[in-house]
Formats: structure tokens, sequence, C-alpha cells
């Protein structure tokens, strides 16, 4: 599902698609940049520049809206996304010691990503399934009652 | 969710349990198994009772009746003669004596257990969602036809008015009101937007509400739309909440198939649409004016009030922007009445209340009760009690921007008016029950840490002071905090509170506040003594 960021041409065909099943009005932007962001895995520079000038805004507010919604990313992001839920109802059910030990894991941070590219690890806040907290997203696969043992069993299902 | 027949409880002071408590407890719990008896009986324990002149004691509801002392080889006579056979176990009473008033509810409360009561989730999980037929079968749509041919708007204002329904969001203001606003203002064109944009930690109410009966939201949009005078609808949905997007996409799709959307309602002359839009990922879009300027495609910061939304809201138009809860009460007020609703819930707060419990809990999950149910009732009755060998120390209700509870408070009636009273908040319904293994500070540090990541920086006093208090709360979790910390927080506290734009900001402040005033001994030790009490905070400065 994700393209290669590379080719500006296959960009250039997902932009255009995207904005003619929208519709070229401002209100659309944020659905707009959701969409790309979903079918090219993060908004380059070059998709910000496309936007801008088929919605005819200014780059800057098409930059000021992509940077200012968490699920939209600017910079580009590993194969898989880590998703952990750092809120409350999570963190008193357990939720602490499953983030340290997938940051063990990974060996790498919040916010940053794997050298080989594999991995991107990121906090969120609430994600509403909180009946079920400790909770992992990884992609769009959400798991539940995560305990720090599951953790190497449930990222050895990604290659 | 069940509703049980018999409660029962076993008081559990340190002086119980030296007696034994804990083996009546568990010998209870085997009893009740044994007979069949675990689903209509909940077992749990409460603490201190307020006398000790008969321990370990077990009171059994919904009869009041007290025994003790209760000794385990008692148990299996009582359990049987009580709960099996509904009779009073002759011999093991306690004598009549007044309990303390801290458990006055006990008294207050004989003859009836709080049971779950149905309004907003009465359909879900009973239709098929994806399926418009089903709800018609179920009364669905039939409140919209009796609006439209039946009602002017203003008598659908008068009947919302007369129910006495409060915007279940958070904030608690009177709905009537606030439809008779947008209906007077000026414009030529008017919007109702449904705030399906359900972020608060903990809350999950509203993509239950929209999973399970996505139609009674539409329902009560169009009754909304007629009411004030509005032709077109939004709802704004989280963007992580793809199946609730989905379902309502569908939704609409059949509305209009059965041409309960579009022109001509119901050949009535009054047209009405609805658009999805999906959010991006942002807590702060759930503040009404920042979600209106999210739907306009802009950043989700929030527009300085006034003007309200209700006067100029989208596109500068008038605008009703309602929570997901609040519309869902909708169609059963049209179809019941008003007089109907007031007879649920408490006289200032009337109708029920969609809660998430949460934490040490034996049982989470969802649960719609009347108004005025109390804490030790929610984690008894539906929590099944606390998890096994933990005492309950704190709540932490609705979400982030919601108060910290201390046990001490779990006997008041959970509704607007008693908990303003008290000086705490309902917040949106999450209710986040935690143990005496919960440290205060590394609470109120998750809880900051949220705020400094979603506060959307717009102005000073929420965006610098969520993450100051985020520093402090750090330092003293480290064992580097100082006394004048103390003065500091309470200081962030006040200002967040009294200064900054929207809600967000001035919620920030609640969980210090509620930290300093209920658990100030407990921060202190951190700072004096350089020690987490519950032995959570990593503590590696000190030194």
């Amino acid at each position: 599902m994700v393209l290669g960021a590379t080719h500006r041409s296959d960009i250039e065909e997902v932009v255009n698609e995207v904005v003619q099943q929208y519709g070229s009005s401002r209100d659309e932007l944020i659905p707009i940049l959701n969409e790309i962001n979903r079918k090219v895995g993060f908004l380059p520079n070059g998709v910000l520049e496309m936007v801008s000038k088929q919605l005819k805004l200014p780059q800057s507010k098409v930059l000021s809206v992509a940077t200012f919604y968490q699920m939209l990313s600017t910079k580009p992001r590993g194969r898989h996304v880590i998703q952990f839920c750092e809120s409350a109802p999570c963190h008193v059910a357990g939720g602490r010691q499953v983030w340290e030990r997938l940051q063990e894991e990974l060996n790498i941070k919040a916010g940053e990503t794997t050298e080989d590219g594999k991995w991107s690890l990121i906090t969120v806040s609430c994600l509403g399934v909180c009946g079920v907290g400790p909770v992992v997203v990884i992609d769009e696969d959400l798991y539940g009652n995560v305990t720090p043992d599951q953790l190497p069993e449930i990222l050895s299902h990604y290659s | 969710m069940k509703t049980y027949r018999s409660l029962v409880l076993v008081s559990s002071d340190a002086r119980s349990l030296e007696l034994g408590a804990q083996q009546v407890f568990q010998k209870i719990q085997q009893e009740v198994n044994r007979l069949g008896l675990d689903e209509e009986v909940s077992v749990s324990m409460v603490g201190d009772v307020g006398r000790h002149d008969a321990i370990p004691m077990v009171i059994v509801y919904p009869e009041a009746a007290i025994y003790g002392p209760v000794k385990v080889e008692d148990v299996p006579f009582l359990v049987e003669e009580h709960l099996y056979k509904g009779r009073i176990a002759a011999g093991l009473q306690a004598s009549q004596r007044e309990l303390s008033g801290r458990i006055a509810w006990i008294s207050a409360r004989k003859g009836t257990l709080p049971a779950e009561k149905r309004v907003v989730l009465e359909r879900a999980g009973v239709i098929d969602p994806d399926n418009i037929e089903d709800y018609i079968l179920h009364d669905g749509y039939q409140a919209l036809g009796k609006t439209l041919s039946e009602m002017k708007p203003e008598d659908v204002l008068d009947i919302i008015k007369k129910s006495g329904l409060q915007g279940r969001g958070g904030a608690g203001f009177p709905t009537g009101m606030k439809w008779s606003f947008v209906a007077k203002a000026p414009g030529k064109k008017k919007y109702v937007v449904c705030n399906a944009d359900e972020s608060e930690p903990g809350t999950f109410k509203d993509r239950l509400i929209i999973e399970g009966d996505p139609h009674s939201i539409l329902e009560a949009m169009i009754i909304a739309g007629y009411a004030v005078g509005a032709t077109e609808g939004y709802i704004y949905v989280r963007g992580e909440y793809a199946l609730a997007q989905t379902r309502l996409r569908n939704a609409i799709q059949q509305a209009k198939e059965f041409g309960f959307l579009g022109n001509n309602i119901f050949d009535s002359g009054f047209d009405f649409d609805i658009h999805i839009h999906s959010g991006a990922g942002a807590y702060i879009c759930g503040e009404e004016t920042a979600l209106l300027e999210s739907i306009e495609g802009k950043r989700g910061e929030p527009r300085i009030r006034p003007p309200y939304p209700t006067t100029s809201g989208l596109w500068g138009m008038p605008t009703l922007v309602n929570n997901v809860e609040t519309l869902a009460n909708v169609p059963a007020i049209i179809q019941h009445g008003a007089e109907w609703y007031r007879s649920i819930g408490t006289p200032s707060s009337p109708g029920t209340k969609v809660y998430t419990i949460l934490g040490n809990v034996n049982v989470t999950g969802l649960i719609e009760v009347p108004m005025g149910i109390t804490l030790r009732e929610v984690i008894a009755i539906y929590g099944k009690g606390m998890k096994e060998g933990s005492s309950f120390k704190l709540a932490q209700t609705g979400g982030s921007s919601g108060s910290i509870i201390p046990a001490s408070l779990q006997d008041t009636p959970m509704d607007f008016d008693s908990f303003t009273k008290t000086g705490v908040a309902l917040g949106s319904g999450a209710l986040l029950i935690c143990d005496e293994e919960t440290c205060v500070v590394d609470l109120a540090k998750v809880l900051l840490q949220f705020f400094r990541v979603e506060s959307c920086g717009k102005c000073n006093p929420c965006r610098i002071g969520t993450e100051r208090s985020y520093t402090i709360l750090d330092s003293i979790s480290q064992g580097t905090g100082t006394l004048k910390d103390l003065e500091d927080l309470k200081m962030l506290s006040d200002k967040m509170t009294t200064l900054s734009n929207c809600g967000l900001g001035q919620t920030a402040g609640t969980p210090l506040r509620d930290v300093m005033n209920y658990f100030r001994a407990e921060v202190e030790a951190h700072i004096r003594l350089k020690v987490c009490p519950a032995g959570v905070c990593p503590m590696s400065g000190r030194h």
C-alpha cells in the first residue's frame, strides 16, 4: 500500500487522484492530506507544493496544517509504525513497563526510526480502546492487554 | 452489562482483616459460585463501615441486612439462607446500631439497588447497526415523524428545555438553552454539528454509541436542524475511529434512500443533509471552536469567544454544536416526553449518564446508569469490587480534564450539581479507578504529559503552564523537588485555570489542584523524605 516516496511521478498521480476525489476546495484540505498520507506513508515537500497549487492556497498554510495534526507526518517513517498509548488508563494498567520494554526491544526512543528503516516508534494520546489497556497499535493492527513478555512475539509477525 | 439482584459488602478495615475478613470474603465468593449465583450477586470489600463492635461485618443489599461478627464457618449457612433461599440468616445478625455517616448511603438505598437504565444505549447491541430497517423496527425515526408532522419548531425547543437535558461532553450546559440561542440567532444559513471527536483519555462511550446505533445520531441531528432552522449538518469524527466513520457513512446513505435525509423530508417541506468530517489526530479539536476551524480546513486552534458558535460558528453562521451522547438522548425525549425524562436521574440532573469503568477493578467496561449513582456503587456493583488484595485510593473522572476524587468522596452522588458543590468535576464519563499502588505524582505527571503534548500552543498560559508543570512534577518524581515547587504548582494551576483561552488550558490545572488539596502529604514525602510512598517514582536524582 505504501509507495516508495522517491518517485515523483507516482506521487503526482496519487495527489491528482485524491484531489479529484475530494474536490479542490479548502474545506477538504485535511481529508486530502489524510488520504495522501495514508497512501504515500508521509507527506514529502513535493506533495505539499502540489496540494498548495491545486487548492490555490499558500504553501505555508498547507505546511501549518500538515504539522498540526498528529496523524499527518512530514517526515519519512519506517515500514511499520508502532503507536503506543501513553494516556493514564493504559499507564495505570501496566503501560509503563510495556513502554520500557518496547524501547529496549527496538533500541530506539519515542519519535525515532530504526536504522534499517523497519520500525518507527511514536507515542499517541488515548485511542479510545481503554477497556483492554495497555494498548499497542502496529500499522493497522491493534493489540490489547499487552504484557512486556508478549512484545517479542508480537514484533516477530512483521517483516 | 448485567444487573445484580444482591450486593454483598464485607468490612475490610485493618481490624476486620486481622479477624479474618479476607477469608470470609473468599468463602462468600466460593459459596456464591458453588450455588451458581455469581451472575446475580456481587461481592465486594467495602473498607471501614464505621462500627467495630461486630466485625468482620457482612452487609447484604437491597435488604440492608447487617451480619456480624461473621466467621468463615458461618458463611455457608449465611449464603444459603439469605442469598439462595431469600430469608434472613437467623442468629447471625448484628445488634441494631447506626452506621457511620460516611456510608449513610447504605440506609438511604434500602430496598433498591441502582440498576442500569438504558436510554442512549437502548438499541446498541440489540439491532444490526448497518441495517436501517432494524432501527425502524425498534421505533427508529418515529420521533422524527412525530416532530415533522405534529410539532412546530418552538414545540421541540420547549420539550428539550423542559426535559432538563444537559450537555454530556463534560460542561453540562443546558441543551434546550443552547438550541434556543441558535434558533433566535439571525442568519441566512445555520448548521448543526455533532462533536464526535471523542479523545478524553479513558472515554469511548461516543464510539460505542455510534458503532452500536448510528441512526439515532442522524435522527437527533435532523430533529435539531428542524428546531433551530438549520438545513445542513456535520459530524466531526476523530480520525482514529475508522469503524464509526464507516457505520455513519453507511447510515447516511440508507437514510437518504429512505427519504429521512434530503429534500422535503416526510413531505413537510423541510430539507436536511449531513456530511462526515474526519479528524486527523488532535485532542484540541474536541473544543467546539477548534472543531469548527478544523472543518473549515485549518489548524485546530480555538477561537476567541465571544462571539459564541451559537451566533457565529461554522463559516460565521449560527451553529449548534452538541456531543454524541447529548444528541442520542433527543429521540427518546421527543417520543416519551419531558416528564418521563425527568423521572430518571436526579431533579437537578435528569436522565442517565454513560460511564466507562477502567483501572484496578475486576470488571472494566461501559455502563449507562441514572445520574446520581455514587462511585462506591459503581465500584462495588459494576466493577465487581477492587482487584483482589487492593483497596480504593482515588478515581480520575472524565479523562484528563476531570478531577482526581479521593476515596473520602466516593459517596458523593455523581451528578453535575453535587459534584460542582463538592468542588470536583464529572467530566466526560471516564472513571479510572486507582488502587493504593498508584502514586499521585506519577499520575499527575502522566496527565500533564498529555496536556503539554496536546496543547495547541496558541495561548501562553496553557502552552507554558503545561510544560512548566510537567517539568516540576518530573523533578519531584526524580527526588530533586523543593518545597517551593509546591507553591509554583499551585500558582501555575491557578493561572492556567483563570487565564487560558479555552477549556484545555482551563482544565489542565485541575489535576494539580486536586493533588494539592487531597494528597499534599504524599507529594511532600517525595520532596522532604525523598521517598515515593507508593514505590512508583524512580527517585533517581536524590542524594
